[in-house]
């Protein structure tokens, strides 16, 4: 492999300083974390840096640390350099009251749906994004269903004996 | 050399008196060429054995309702070789399968587009009570959006289970009163889902 992880992160260190941090390795990818409103840059430095060349958007996601005060949502970007074939991903963190996220539409169009996917699981509110609605649950949900302040069950039930199901009730 | 399989053993001769199957006939009054009965008995009789089942299979139990339809268990045997797939034609919705909440709509349109009289078969855990998708994105039993006649329990059931809960359709089929569909009670259930 021609483009290595350490590589990657010299790069960007050359790039932007110290304003990428939290660099870290897993199973021999590359992750790192970047300030909420500087997603874009690195995604378009990402892109066009003739040596990096992270031109495919694998996967957009988010995830929910309820524990981490201010920084509660995560959006995760899964880049892949198609050529030297490398993945890395990187996070950007905001805060759940006000979770905005610049929308990354403009670079590339698979972030589309991805995104209103996020948004419909987490309420990640995409600025910019053209079309930001739910996408696979029913749309008149009202709540963000994989953040972890709701119960994953459905709640409607009432023949259900939780204490059957290990949750609630007591061993007596 | 392969292991010589043979089924049918105890083989039986062809006899056209047993291979036949009638249905009995319902209680009447028969006298020198004439046979007298009950409307409801009549249309009952006729309707059990020709039952046009709407599969509407939306994931594993689906599959098991394929064996169910396949040669080996047959369903045809029943009077319901014939399998439409426009509610409009048909008399009997299978719901087989975990119905998404986004699904539900759907389910109760084809419902609504089912012509009287028709009857509801839910098949498997999830069609019947939401099993093991305790979550939610899964509708929690389909007859909190539309009536049901049977249920199937079984993750999935077996095809034995499917023939059995369809042989009940037939039964419920044919006891049922002409008149049923007109009832105070029924329209009252009917109201209950809110269609009408
Ligand atoms: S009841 Fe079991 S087999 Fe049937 S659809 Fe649900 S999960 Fe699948």
């Amino acid at each position: 492999m021609s483009l290595t992880n350490e590589r990657i992160k010299q790069r960007l260190q050359e790039k932007f300083g110290e304003a990428v941090s939290g660099f870290e390795e897993q199973y021999g990818m590359l992750s790192f974390e970047v300030p909420n409103e500087m997603n874009l840059k690195t995604l378009q430095f990402l892109y066009d840096d003739e040596e990096l060349k992270f031109r495919f958007l694998t996967d957009l996601c988010a995830v929910n640390y309820p524990e981490q005060e201010g920084r509660e949502l995560a959006v995760v970007y899964h880049l892949h350099n198609l050529t030297d074939n490398t993945r890395i991903r990187f996070k950007i963190f905001t805060d759940i009251k006000k979770p905005d996220v610049f929308t990354a539409v403009k670079l590339f169009s698979s972030a589309n749906w991805m995104e209103r996917e996020t948004y419909d699981f987490f309420g990640v509110n995409f600025v910019g994004h053209p079309n930001l609605k739910r996408i696979l649950n029913v749309d008149e949900m009202d709540y963000f269903p994989l953040r972890k302040e709701y119960p994953l069950e459905e709640r409607t039930r009432t023949d259900k004996d939780d204490a059957m199901f290990g949750r609630g009730g007591t061993m007596n | 050399m392969s292991r010589p399989v043979r089924f049918n053993i105890y083989q039986k001769e062809a006899d056209a008196k047993t291979a036949v199957s009638m249905t009995e006939a319902p209680e009447g009054y028969t006298g020198d060429g004439f046979f007298t009965t009950k409307l409801s008995d009549v249309v009952g009789l006729a309707r059990k054995n020709s039952i046009w089942p709407l599969p509407f299979a939306t994931s594993c139990c689906g599959i098991e309702f394929m064996a169910t339809m396949g040669s080996h268990y047959d369903l045809a045997r029943f009077g319901s070789e014939r399998v439409g797939f426009s509610p409009r034609q048909c008399d009997l919705l299978m719901v087989m399968g975990t119905i998404a909440k986004k699904m539900a709509p759907v389910l109760r349109q084809v419902y609504l587009q089912m012509a009287e009289p028709r009857w509801v078969l839910s098949m498997g855990a999830c069609a019947s009570s939401g099993g093991i998708f305790d979550t939610y994105s899964v509708l929690q039993g389909i007859d909190q959006i539309i009536p049901v006649d049977i249920y199937i329990p079984g993750c999935p059931p077996r095809p034995e289970a499917v023939l059995d809960g369809f042989m009940r359709i037939q039964e419920l089929v044919g006891q049922e009163s002409i008149r049923r569909r007109n009832s105070e009670q029924y329209k009252g259930l009917l109201e209950s889902y809110g269609i009408q």
